[in-house]
């Protein structure tokens, strides 16, 4: 299992470097640079400016010292807010992208999972289809439009709850509900197909066989492998919801680090961009080790190699 | 002698691919046409898809262009049923448009993926050994990028035109439909038809693109089907964060982008472009799912 882990850990090293290497050409080959909006500064201070940031050596050069760089996990200082260091910048996010991200994702297993679990015992009944309906309405609204009609409902004509900002624990139910509606719906779907193929396997009637009641035979014996397509989608959910935090950010003015991002890249802050896109890129491959080893851990016939 | 046979087993070699996929196309037809549900939603993508592609030459049907600053933000109304803009322009004008390059942007995005993928996969699984570890490594590895953040940093450094916009999403489409093509490929090769195939002396290629690539068409079908609204999305995800479609164009993204910014005054601006972009999705989810059903029922694994 350690041996695992480490491999899969060295292995990350090629990835990231060639994410670095990707994000490092494609920002320094783009047209236009990043004093670009202030046309009139004089050479001397552009030069300076140049200088500051290494732009003046050539790209050999920079290449080298970015990935020295980078490996520390230190980008400089942003371009477009010189006084603070991309690092700064992106840890005063994280917690708040985090918190996010982490109840989206709680609640959609929360309430997924159940739900898929109902429509599973009751196979082709009402309350399955009636499920999965909802589950297909759910997986088809894009979190940028439930954001702003949750608002309008919920904020604008009930005045339930706070319509923007990330203050008060009221304040979080839209941002976390409109993240999390789809991965929910996606969950539920994923988590019926998993258990209906588990409840017709031969162990699930030997369970039914001793007299089980039906609650443990689903929840003790049947729950843990009918999980496993759910297990294997936390991956892929945790990079769609990372995603969708970028958009749920800026709708919602929550300043967390996703809006940093698009932000960062219009203002052609390279320092931002690239420190973003790094991080994002380790906390994925991270996120998608751990889902690996609780996968083996709820499957045993799986094993990591 | 043996020139005479050639032509013949030929043309039997040929009678077997074209017999077999007609039963299963028929067979098909009879499960999708039960459901009610996919046909529901294939008509209504259909009108759609016509209104949209016909919004030039309907009648009565405004100029999205066309500014009338009397006009400005008007609610639904007889003359314009979904209202007006702040700067008066009528907005079933511009719905209609903008599901024009929506719509553009999905079959076009779900033919690049269609394309790259098909022979990727069908070249990877049919090479096999080396060639194919190799192939699907890379898959891998592209897998684990976070995609997301190149294409945006791709739209904002590049150029952000439709057709880097096509590039762009049809790029990050493609690699499932390679795992799955690749997956069929490798549990055809085996078979005789293949093996007749290849005793008949075809080529490697034309044995993948003439006798694998149209028996893989089913699981094809269903997932392109299925990837139409995940480039519609993602076009407007990124057409939402400014970065997709420009103005003066519209997409379903961009309206409703513009319509969540004023939110507060004129709801109508945000509610119609939102439900047009979420019934479009639900209907080609709905549709995948049937077909899905249909032409292959054993593989309803996530319900």
């Amino acid at each position: 299992m350690s041996t695992y882990v480490l491999r899969r850990l060295a292995m990350m090293i090629p990835t990231l470097w060639a994410i670095a290497t990707l994000t490092f050409f494609m920002v320094r080959l783009a047209p236009g640079g990043p004093f670009m909006a202030e046309k009139d500064i004089p050479p001397a201070v552009k030069e300076q400016l140049m200088r500051r940031y290494g732009l003046d050596r050539p790209l050999g050069e920079q290449y080298v010292t970015f990935l020295k760089n980078a490996a520390r996990f230190d980008f400089g200082p942003s371009y477009r807010f010189p006084a603070r260091s991309v690092r700064e910048i992106i840890l005063e996010g994280l917690p708040v992208s985090a918190e996010l991200g982490g109840w989206a994702l709680l609640f959609a297993l929360l309430v997924g999972v159940p739900l898929g679990v109902l429509a599973a015992s009751r196979h082709n009944s009402a309350t399955d289809h009636a499920a999965m309906t909802l589950a297909l309405a759910g997986v088809s609204i894009p979190n940028f439009v439930l954001g702003p009609l949750l608002v309008l409902v919920f904020s604008l004509t009930l005045f339930l709850v706070p319509p923007a900002l990330w203050q008060t624990p009221s304040s979080r139910i839209l941002p976390v509900l409109t993240l999390a509606t789809s991965y929910v719906a996606y969950i539920a779907r994923l988590t019926r197909g998993g258990m209906l193929e588990v409840l017709g396997q031969d162990f699930v009637r030997t369970a039914r066989a001793k007299g089980l009641p039906e609650s443990s035979v689903i929840g003790k014996h049947a729950l843990r492998l009918g999980v496993l397509p759910v297990v294997s989608y936390l991956g892929p959910a945790a990079a769609g919801i990372i995603m969708g935090s970028i958009a749920v950010e800026s709708i919602f003015g929550i300043p967390g680090t996703g809006r940093f991002l698009v932000n960062a890249a219009f203002n052609r802050d390279y320092t931002l961009v690239m420190g973003v896109v790094l991080f994002y890129a380790v906390l994925l491959m991270v996120f998608n080790l751990v889902v690996d080893v609780v996968y083996s851990w709820l499957d045993p016939r799986v094993e990591l190699s | 002698m043996s020139a005479a046979l050639q032509p013949l087993r030929v043309t039997e070699a040929a009678d077997f691919v074209a017999t077999v996929p007609t039963g299963l196309w028929r067979d098909a037809w009879k499960r999708l046409r039960r459901n009610r549900a996919a046909i529901a939603a294939a008509m209504f993508l259909g009108v759609l898809s016509l209104a949209a592609l016909l919004a030039p030459w309907l009648p009565g049907l405004a100029d999205p262009a066309l500014q009338d600053l009397k006009l400005s933000a008007t609610p639904p109304s007889a003359a314009h049923w979904f209202g007006t803009d702040e700067l008066g322009r009528d907005l079933l004008s511009r719905v209609l448009w903008g599901g024009r390059v929506s719509l553009l942007v999905g079959f076009i995005g779900t033919l690049v993926s269609l394309v790259i993928g098909v022979s990727y996969g069908a070249i990877s699984g049919y090479a096999g050994g080396r060639t194919d570890d190799v192939m699907m490594r890379v898959v891998d590895v592209l897998y684990s990028l976070p995609y997301i953040f190149l294409v945006i940093l791709l739209l904002v450094f590049f150029s952000k035109s439709l057709v880097m916009l096509f590039v762009a999403l049809g790029l990050v489409q493609w690699l499932t439909m390679a795992r799955i093509v690749r997956g069929q490929v490798l549990s055809l090769k085996s078979q005789t038809f293949v093996e007749a195939a290849r005793a008949l002396g075809l080529s490697g290629s034309a044995i993948v693109f003439r006798h694998i690539v149209p028996n893989t068409l089913g699981p094809v079908i269903v997932y392109a089907t299925l990837t139409v609204p995940a480039v519609i999305l993602q076009e407007a995800f990124l057409s939402f964060l400014g970065l997709g479609v420009q103005p003066p164009a519209a997409s379903w993204g961009t309206l409703v982008s513009d319509g969540a910014k004023v939110l507060a005054l004129f709801p109508w601006l945000v509610i119609f472009p939102a439900a047009a972009l979420s019934l479009t999705l639900l209907a080609f989810n709905f549709l995948g799912d049937g077909l899905r059903d249909a032409l292959d029922p054993r593989q309803r694994r996530d319900g």
